[in-house]
């Protein structure tokens, strides 16, 4: 308990500054909950900047591959049957006009239809019975023909009208359905019964216009005839391709069955092809959506890091007196920069592991409720508190470097 | 209560009996436009063991001179040694250091934290200077003991009155074993009653040999001191 008498000493004697780990630890700690309603309202800005941002990344993958799956599932189901030219030199038909009814006693065959590009020459398509020479009412447009079935194979549409039906294909009629695009082009908006275009000097009744169409979509541009008056009216030969819709997971197998059924005798005269996936597609897609969403993440993360960045220099002014008092107690600079920046990223770290998981919860919810699969990469729930962490430590340094600058002198006098 | 520090080699501290405190010319100047000296060329010498008392009115210096003591503030010229430190030619961490292991502080508000409780506040002057966690809360509560707060450790600083919270602060001064106890009007705060209580208290420490430096208003406060020191103008004009 007695006080020795001191010697004279140079400075290397001098007592040693130093911090344990743990007591820098539990000094943060105690920091930032000695003040919990505070330390809730600062974590507040990096739990709603990373949860928009695991949201926003999750939701982008899940959006994105459910709009990948969609082009999967129509690229899965469909087969393309064209008509190769015979290498014998032979003229004849090569795709047969039943194709519709012998491939739909085809296990697997959802529809099918055939499809035919007619040549019409320099003829010009014109809804106007009259040439009127003020304004322009002739269009080249592409005029199809197509077998009933056909719009049930491309998912067709229907904006108004009806669809041709197998009497309108038997008799021959001169009917046609026209696609959205051709359809405004013409200036046709509803039909009344007797509407009427022309095809050179061939008069057709307009019976329907599509609305839109999951396949082929060069018919939203077309006018759509009937085999029957194709035959008639412009001589159409044979079909010219056969477009199927299978089921899933039946298109290997139906690619080697269509050409026999349809033509036992010459299966090599027909092409089958079945559209690749789409890769580059399906890799821009995420990726446009993941940079829009990623930069929306990235804004609401810099909007939090600013909240910390504010609390903590409030905070560190607030706390004048006590960084005086840890000063007096033998604090260096560097350890009071160190107890402010180890509160700034738990802070961030602690906002990153709500912010994970309030952001997963988000996605699993918009899944649930729009019947979709939740995507979500694990890395990004995983780094969501590191960089929690990284941007607690970005914003927490210059309110630290503030507090290791304070004067002890003046932070003692003006803390009290 | 008291400790040696780490590095101390006792020997030699029994035989040579260096001043505790060792001014020297020291001057404290500030601004640069129109400057003002808070210290002129100040002298000073305080023995192991004293008690000294400084007093003077507002603006005097004594408070500027308690801050160069205790390694806040650095003197414009003159020569400082603690404890046979030469304190001048000590960097941040170094001063540091000496205030972790040979300095203790009694403030005239306390300075306690608010939202920390009596132990914790009194273990907080063990965090710096790497002293050993182990045994800290035991010495913690032995301090609290010695000030009469044994039953107090738990509380919040702010459910006790003036004086448990300067015997609070007196108990983090004791914890670390300081060799120099500096008080900044530690009455200053207090009644009457509780005054002599705590002066009861720093008699008691001086006479287990702790040396003492206060500075105060309170003329019958400085008369508990062993030694008076008046300040004016910024040097010594009284000493005895």
């Amino acid at each position: 308990m007695t006080t020795p008498a001191p010697s004279r000493r140079g400075p290397a004697e001098a007592g040693r500054s130093g911090m344990w780990a743990r007591d820098l630890l539990t000094e943060a700690f105690a920091g930032l909950f000695g003040r919990p309603l505070r330390m809730a309202l600062t974590v507040l800005g990096t739990v709603i900047g990373l949860a928009a941002l695991v949201a926003t990344l999750g939701l982008s993958r899940t959006a994105g591959n459910q709009i990948i799956g969609r082009f999967d599932e129509l690229n899965a189901t469909e087969i393309t049957v064209l008509a190769n030219p015979d290498p014998n030199g032979d003229p004849g038909p090569t795709i047969p006009w039943d194709a519709p009814q012998r491939l739909s006693r085809l296990n697997g065959v959802v529809a099918a239809g055939t499809l035919s590009e007619i040549d019409v020459g320099d003829d010009l398509v014109s809804a106007s019975p009259m040439r009127d020479p003020r304004r322009r009412t002739d269009f080249k447009l592409a005029v199809e023909a197509a077998s009933p079935e056909l719009f049930t194979a491309i998912r067709a549409k229907l904006h108004s009208g009806r669809l041709p039906d197998r009497g309108h294909e038997q008799r021959g009629d001169h009917v046609a359905v026209l696609g959205p695009n051709a359809a405004e082009q013409l200036g046709i908006t509803r039909l009344d019964g007797s509407t009427a275009i022309r095809i050179g000097d061939q008069v057709l009744t307009v019976i329907g216009i599509l609305d839109e169409v999951a396949r082929k979509h060069t018919l939203l541009s077309a006018v759509i005839i009937p085999e029957g008056a194709a035959r008639s009216l412009f001589a159409l030969q044979a079909p010219q391709s056969v477009v199927v819709e299978t089921a899933v997971g039946a298109t290997s197998l139906l690619s080697r069955q269509i050409p026999l059924a349809l033509r036992p005798d010459k299966p090599d005269t027909l092409k089958i092809s079945s559209p690749q996936p789409p890769q580059q597609l399906r890799a821009g897609v995420s990726r446009d959506l993941n940079v829009l969403f990623l930069m929306l993440g990235g804004v609401s993360l810099l909007v939090g890091a600013i909240g910390i960045a504010n609390v903590t220099l409030v905070s560190v002014m607030e706390r004048v007196g006590e960084i005086g008092l840890r000063r007096a107690l033998g604090a260096t600079r560097r350890h009071i920069a160190g107890q402010f920046l180890m509160e700034s990223v738990t802070m961030g770290v602690l906002g990153g592991v709500l912010g994970a998981s309030i952001g997963m919860l988000v996605v699993v919810a918009v899944a649930a409720y729009q019947s979709w699969t939740p995507v979500i990469d694990p890395f990004v729930p995983l780094l969501a508190p590191v960089i929690g962490g990284v941007t607690g430590l970005l914003a927490g340094l210059y309110p630290a470097l503030r507090a290791a600058a304070l004067q002890p002198v003046e932070a003692l006098r003006s803390g009290t | 209560m008291v400790e040696d520090s780490p590095g101390i080699d006792d020997e030699r501290l029994v035989e040579a009996a260096v001043p505790m405190v060792e001014l020297t010319r020291i001057t404290r100047r500030y601004g640069s436009v129109a400057p003002v000296e808070a210290l002129r060329s100040v002298d000073l010498e305080v023995r192991t063991g004293e008690w000294v008392a400084i007093v003077g009115a507002s603006g005097s210096g004594k408070s500027t001179l308690l801050n160069i003591v205790g390694c806040l503030d650095r003197q414009t010229s003159g020569t400082y040694r603690l404890a046979g430190v030469d304190v001048s030619t000590l960097n941040d961490r170094q001063r540091a250091g000496m205030r972790s292991h040979y300095l203790a502080f009694i403030f005239q508000s306390f300075h306690l934290m608010a939202h920390r409780s009596v132990l914790e506040n009194v273990t907080l002057a063990e965090v710096y200077g790497r002293r050993p966690r182990t045994g800290r809360q035991g010495r913690a509560h032995a301090a609290l003991s010695a000030v009469g707060l044994e039953g107090r450790t738990d509380f919040l600083p702010t459910r006790l009155s003036g004086g448990e919270r300067q015997r609070v602060a007196i108990a983090r001064a004791l914890i670390s074993g300081p060799k120099l106890l500096l008080c900044d009007e530690p009455t200053g705060n207090l009644d009457s009653a509780t005054t002599q209580g705590i002066l009861e208290l720093l008699g008691g420490l001086h006479d287990k040999g702790l040396t003492i430096i206060m500075i105060t208003h309170d003329i019958t406060v400085a008369d508990r001191a062993e030694r008076r020191l008046r300040i004016a103008d910024g040097k010594i004009a009284g000493d005895g």
